[in-house]
């Protein structure tokens, strides 16, 4: 029994949540949404717990028949949501009846839609985790991306849900943004002061060869003074990875565990939801940043969850 | 090699704001590895508040952290303070893992290459692949993936020129010096010599690999028959 029915699977729609920790060690990667931050507004706004799973929505969004009363937020790039004939509301909790059809008109500003459902997408945890690992398969629906036919069930399908608004006045300003933060290393050494020039003067391209794994980048190289390859290393989120090639490569959600190249830098953490807003096409613009700023902004980060946590709830919405 | 491989205090740096590369010492080496491992068990058993994920590699251990449970220097200053204990930790015996490895054939389309490359027979390779233990020195690049060091350098061979697009799970292939299983289906250019009918990789199963870092394989030879039975028993992906 679901709460909804997948009528048309759009672009790569897959159910995720915030990631797969624990087995790194056995080259298990992280996955999970790869824009975090739009992921956990929308389970706050339809009261869930900001873990739970969701759809993450790539350029073209999904066509869903609504099979029981449910609350709902579409959050992240602007994937023109619409609830039967009409527009429906981002960054905003609002009831959907069975019956009703959501679907996507096509992307206008981002990359990638999230879909909070009241009570979270109940589908198996493995390995710790409701994120769908597409390269190996498992997680999610069945490891894959969505197809015609497929059942999302919800943890609460029915009955009225306590939601929440966002603060007044908000505005995802990240979205269309191309700046990225990074910290530089850990084998930064291994590039000239040129080198690092380079990646930081320079505009790269995100090139069509990009995926949940990585994307790889088109632009300048950056010039070495050791050799590219390393013995094989642990990859954090975010890894600025240089082959010989000396054109970067961003390494993202699906990334693999350990690699042999060196990194120049690593993106921070509060500006991957800003990648994962961009796609082939876009321009990246990396700018170097201490970790104690890289702190600072996680800090802001973490006091508009705390405020959203604590908005009043609007009681009850979606009642029969 | 009379330089002593590990570091007198481990080399820490960021990796970006959320994770640490620890770096214990230098090379592919047992001793330094074994290290990496120790401080694996060492984070294991102090469960810090904020460690969210350790990635051990052959000479490193990248600790993945939240800064907001856990400040930077507080996460540094307990890896230091490990370090120093790291001596008194016991890692189990190694445990010994048994390979059933189907050579050649339809399982090893590369058999006969590796033989001509390194001026030997076919039964000659497959006698020196079966014949050295390999330690599992880390996993990683996809789940369940093993890196392998001790592999006679008498088979090793290049990579192939043109990588395969699809690579059966279970084949067992040589890429340069190193050896290694492919867990899972993938694209890869290593050379295939064999293929096991063993589940590497299961993601239903806590800890979801048959075998784990410190570990020794020992690849076992069977025939097509024996390959046969042994996959009806697990599933394979």
């Amino acid at each position: 029994m679901g709460t909804f029915e997948v009528l048309d699977a759009g672009g790569l729609t897959t159910v995720q949540d915030l990631g797969r920790y624990g087995f790194q060690r056995y080259g298990v990667p992280v996955s999970g949404a790869m824009d975090a931050f739009a992921l956990r507004v929308a389970n706050l706004l339809v009261g869930n717990g900001e873990g739970d799973a969701g759809l993450e929505m790539t350029l073209a969004g999904p066509q869903l028949l609504c099979l029981a009363n449910t609350v709902v937020a579409v959050t992240g790039g602007d994937l023109q949501p619409r609830l039967d004939d009409g527009a429906a509301p981002m960054w905003e909790a609002f009831p959907v009846a069975a019956g009703s059809v959501l679907s996507f008109r096509g992307r206008r500003t981002g990359a990638r839609g999230y879909l909070g459902v009241a009570g979270g997408l109940d589908v198996p945890v493995v390995l710790g985790s409701r994120s769908t690992y597409l390269r190996s398969r498992f997680g999610g629906i069945e490891g894959r991306a969505l197809r015609p036919g497929d059942l999302l069930p919800a943890g609460q399908a029915s009955g009225p849900v306590d939601v929440r608004r966002l603060p007044h006045g908000f505005l995802p300003t990240y979205i269309g943004s191309h700046t990225v933060r990074a910290v530089l290393g850990p084998q930064a050494s291994a590039f000239t002061k040129r080198g690092v020039q380079t990646l930081l003067g320079s505009a790269y391209t995100i090139a069509a060869e990009s995926d949940r794994m990585g994307y790889r980048l088109e632009g300048p190289a950056i010039e070495r003074c050791a050799p590219a390859d390393i013995i094989s290393d642990g990859t954090p989120a975010g890894a600025v990875q240089v082959p010989g090639s000396g054109v970067p490569i961003i390494l993202l959600a699906d990334r693999g565990t350990a690699g042999g190249y060196t990194k120049i830098a690593a993106v921070i953490s509060a500006d991957l939801p800003r990648l994962a807003q961009s796609g082939p096409g876009d321009r990246v613009f990396f700018q170097a940043v201490t970790v104690e700023e890289a702190h600072a902004a996680l800090r802001r980060e973490a006091a508009f969850f705390e405020e959203l946590r604590h908005a009043p709830t609007i009681n009850g919405v979606g009642s029969n | 090699m009379s330089a002593p491989a590990l570091y007198a205090k481990p080399r820490m740096s960021p990796a970006g704001d959320a994770a640490l590369l620890v770096e214990i010492g230098e090379g592919i080496d047992e001793t330094v590895n074994r290290t990496v491992h120790r401080l694996v068990v060492a984070l294991g058993r102090r469960s810090l508040a904020g460690v969210l994920d350790l990635i051990p590699a052959y000479r490193s251990l990248l600790v993945c952290y939240d800064p907001l449970r856990l400040p930077l220097d507080a996460l540094q200053d307990t890896v230091a303070r490990l370090v120093e204990t790291l001596a008194d930790i016991e890692l189990p015996s190694p445990r010994t893992v048994d390979i059933p490895t189907c050579y050649g054939g339809e399982c090893g389309p590369d058999l006969a290459l590796v033989a001509e490359h390194n001026g030997l027979s076919a039964d000659e390779v497959v006698a020196i692949h079966a014949g050295t233990p390999c330690t599992v020195f880390m996993m990683g690049f996809s789940p369940g993936f093993v890196y392998l060091g001790g592999m006679s350098p008498r088979i090793a061979t290049p990579r192939l020129k043109t990588p395969r697009t699809s690579i059966p799970a279970g084949s067992v292939g040589i890429a340069g010096e190193q050896t290694g299983i492919y867990p899972v289906q993938s694209p890869g250019g290593w050379q295939v010599i064999g293929r096991t009918p063993v589940t590497l990789f299961d993601p239903g199963r806590t800890p979801p690999t048959l075998v784990e870092p410190g570990d020794i394989i020992r690849f076992v030879v069977i025939d097509a028959g024996r390959y046969e039975e042994l996959s009806g028993v697990g599933s394979q992906r």
